[in-house]
């Protein structure tokens, strides 16, 4: 299916230099865990709720745990052991810490080899509930069947999650068929997940467990009503990465936001803190069957699109690679890119047209996520929907998955009802009058469209090479991203980092990398 | 006829005076002659006349979207108009540089963030940067100005000491998500805090970002606030009129 005519060897060459650079961090990933991380692993224990002063458990056992300075080991040692001891459940020994009854650190020593056995089998518990899920949203994706075609997805951010819903399920009557809960400023440099239901948001509503629930509760309660699957999206990005990506996995959300550049380049999150979240956290999508979703396209938010289209695709060559390694298939990755060039330049149009059709091609089996115009977008609402309909084209001509609709009220505020809905009945118009125009059409030899996407293609070569010899975080440290330089040494988070002993242990890894899926 | 009456303007159609609006919004009631009814008393109620539903959509089964067409019946008298526009002459780069080396004598400082928890830093970066935005170079670029960026999501507490720190003449405070007005809240917090370091008369404080006006940022306490289509040249002429009028030199 390619129209393109791109050079293969140069894509090629772009992997297994994406693969390098990847294999490069990876080591350092491998050494390190972090107090998310660690949280992680409690959540998956099933230890939440909150104490008295309304500290999420998982933080009181491992902020103990960094007191002791024990972290090295990994939370699920001491919690196993001390287990074995008191015959006590995680949930009880985490209240028992929080009281300052208990002291992780001090129980005797068992065997260990009961230890690991006893790890492996609460693991494998948590494992099968996480598979309950996915076979719930398989299940019923069988019972209704999929759509096929872009997936309309838009977003609620209202910052109250019972409005939220209210929205959501307009949406889905509307004909959205992915609702995505935006979060409220700020949470992304929370080191804890706030707990319980939340009415109180600003540009979008805290990510909670119970908001979670709340919300697939109705999307499964108006998708039953609409015969549909409506899929729920939530973002894992911040500084607690992969403790909401459990929470995902154990809420059965479908696509999450994952992208630790996103949060080194937008919310100065330190990098080496994140990339080590970021590599648990897709291996707990991966194993949930969530589609992530990639940030790239909003690096065209602060650097131009058109000079700048080749560090998105170099992104997204390197964001398969991480993917992979953390055991996430192609059908669940969701690489992004964007619609954001100068209205004003010509035949900008068709250089998106390039730009779309080229990841298409050189991401085959990805649900690539396609960014509307927002950039460019004014408070002319008039011209906004124009701009909607050029961005839908391309989407629909160029078979894009996950389709991000534009608002024409996108320079204004955050999405009224009717914004919504007037965004749906553009999309869902061109989606239907030109549903196989795609298949219609051939590009010219060496004509424009061809030619700019081999461009694109040879700089992003280009850009990887670079990288390839200096490294992920020096490429970070000197802005090639975005335009933002980020220093390994600074940005939030970096205390939460601490590098693994000898003794450390996470029986989830070898889980969720090669257990069975189905 | 006075003068006053040539004055007098109202929306435009095809007609002068027809009054011509058009405006939309949605009600919480479902889509039948009843709620088509209340959006038509509800534009009554607006000073419409003759008001026309010409569209009514069903977003949901309690939620209804209505297009309305009608004619104002009101007229403004453009002579009572009063605005406050920060300042009319602005300055080139050079003519500002030269007015401080000739009235300040020394170099201004000027911090400049995105506060509280707003990410958002392509404001502030169109005043700051050295690349400036949309054809005017940022403050980093003027010679006479000190300019320090500190980026976003700077709490208002960290803002205060970069500014004891640096010894600023100037604050810029940028603000782009304003849901729930999180950015009245979060600028009024500065605004108390620096009262409370005996700080808020020593500095020029002001404010920027695509729904800050002049108007709001003064009910705040900022000394002025820049809205979009403002630049560097903009604030930098503001400011350093400004620090010599009130003498903070
Ligand atoms: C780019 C962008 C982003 C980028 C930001 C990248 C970055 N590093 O800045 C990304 C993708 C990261 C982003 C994230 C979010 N965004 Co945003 N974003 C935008 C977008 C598309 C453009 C904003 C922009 O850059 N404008 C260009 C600049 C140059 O304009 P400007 O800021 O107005 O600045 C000019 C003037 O105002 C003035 N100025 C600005 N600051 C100052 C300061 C001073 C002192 C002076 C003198 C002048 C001045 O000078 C500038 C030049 O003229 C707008 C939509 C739109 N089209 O407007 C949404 C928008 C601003 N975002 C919005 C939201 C809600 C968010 C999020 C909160 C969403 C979420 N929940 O995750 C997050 C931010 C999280 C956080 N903690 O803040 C909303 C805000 C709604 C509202 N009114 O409250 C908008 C309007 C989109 C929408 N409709 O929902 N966003």
């Amino acid at each position: 299916m390619t129209k393109l005519n791109l050079d293969q060897h140069q894509i090629q060459e772009a992997r297994s230099l994406a693969a390098a650079i990847a294999d490069d961090t990876q080591r350092f990933v491998d050494a390190h865990t972090t107090v998310t991380v660690e949280r992680t692993i409690c959540r998956l224990f099933g230890i939440d709720g909150v104490n008295e002063d309304e500290v999420p458990l998982p933080n009181v056992l491992i902020d103990h745990l960094v007191e002791k300075n024990a972290l090295a080991g990994g939370i699920s040692y001491y919690l196993a052991n001390a287990m074995l001891v008191s015959g006590q459940t995680p949930q009880e020994l985490a209240e028992a810490v929080s009281r300052g009854e208990t002291d992780l650190t001090t129980f005797p020593a068992q065997p260990q080899a009961e230890v690991e056995e006893l790890l492996n089998q609460m693991a494998q518990e948590a494992a099968a509930t996480i598979r309950a899920n996915r076979k719930i949203r398989t299940d019923r994706l069988a019972q209704y069947g999929d759509k096929t075609g872009p997936l309309l997805y838009v977003i609620v951010a209202t910052g109250n999650i019972y409005e939220d819903i209210t929205q959501a399920k307009a949406a889905a009557r509307q004909g959205a068929d992915v609702i995505a809960v935006i979060r409220t400023t700020g949470q992304s440099l929370l080191d804890y997940v706030p707990y319980g239901a939340t009415t109180e948001g600003f540009g979008g509503t805290m990510a909670t467990q119970e908001n979670f629930r709340l919300m697939r509760a109705a999307l499964d309660e108006v998708g039953d009503e609409l015969g549909r699957y409506i899929r729920l999206c939530n973002y894992c990005s911040g500084l607690c990465m992969p403790e909401i990506a459990a929470m995902g996995a154990l809420e059965r959300l479908d696509v999450m936001l994952n992208d630790a550049l996103y949060g080194i380049l937008f919310r100065d999150i330190n990098m080496k803190r994140t990339i080590v979240d970021q590599y648990f956290s897709r291996m707990i999508n991966g194993y949930a069957g969530v589609i992530i979703n990639t940030g790239e396209d909003n690096y065209l938010t602060t650097a131009d699109a058109y000079e700048e289209a080749h560090t998105v695709l170099a992104s997204q060559f390197i964001n398969e690679q991480f993917a992979l390694k953390a055991g996430l298939p192609e059908e669940q990755m969701g690489l992004g890119h964007a619609f954001e060039m100068d209205p004003d330049m010509p035949n900008a149009f068709l250089f998106e047209i390039a730009q779309a059709q080229m990841a298409r091609e050189i991401f085959p089996k990805a649900p690539l996520k396609y960014m509307p115009p927002t950039k460019f977008k004014t408070g002319d609402i008039f011209r906004a929907q124009v701009q909607d309909a050029l961005f839908n084209i391309i989407t629909v001509l160029t078979h894009q998955r996950i389709h991000l609709l534009g608002m024409l009220t996108e320079a204004i505020h955050t999405p009224f009802m009717s914004d919504r809905a007037i965004s749906l009945d553009n999309a869902s118009y061109i989606a239907r009058t030109m549903r196989d125009l795609g298949d219609e059409i051939t590009f010219k030899d060496g004509g424009l469209v061809q030619a700019r996407a081999q461009h694109v293609l040879s700089d992003a070569l280009g850009i990887l090479s670079e990288i390839a010899g200096i490294g992920l975080f020096e490429t970070l440290e000197q802005g090639k991203f975005a335009g933002i330089k980020r220093s390994p040494q600074r940005g939030k988070g970096l205390d939460g980092v601490v590098q693994k002993d000898h003794t450390y242990l996470n029986p989830f890894i070898e889980i969720f990398m090669e257990g069975e899926r189905a | 006829m006075s003068q006053a009456m040539k004055n007098l303007v109202s929306p435009y159609g095809d007609t002068l005076n027809d009054g011509k609006v058009q405006l939309s919004f949605t009600l919480p009631v479902p889509n039948d002659e009843r709620g088509m009814e209340a959006a038509k008393v509800l534009a009554k109620q607006m000073g419409l006349r003759e008001p026309l539903v010409t569209a009514h959509i069903t977003l949901d089964k309690e939620f209804t979207f209505y297009i309305v067409y009608g004619s104002v019946s009101y007229q403004v008298n453009l002579d009572d108009i009063q605005v406050e526009v920060v300042q009319n002459e602005v300055m080139t780069m050079d003519e500002t540089d030269d007015f401080i080396r000739s009235r300040i004598g020394r170099k201004v400082v000027v911090i400049g963030a995105s506060t509280g928890t707003d990410a958002h830093t392509v404001g502030i970066d169109a005043i700051m940067n050295m690349k400036g935005y949309a054809g005017h170079y940022g403050l980093e670029r003027y010679e006479m100005i000190e300019a320090h960026n500190l980026g976003s999501q700077v709490t208002n507490q960290e803002f205060i000491e970069a500014a004891i720190e640096l010894k600023a003449d100037v604050l810029l405070v940028s603000q782009t998500v304003t849901q729930k007005d999180v950015h009245v809240t979060n600028m009024t917090e500065l605004v108390e805090l620096l009262e409370a370091a005996n700080l808020r008369h020593q500095v020029l404080l002001v404010a920027g970002g695509a729904r800050i006006s002049n108007e709001l940022a003064k009910e705040i306490g900022f000394d002025a606030g820049f809205g979009p289509g403002r630049y560097a040249d903009d604030v930098a002429t503001y400011v350093v009129n400004e620090l010599v009028d009130r003498e903070m030199i």
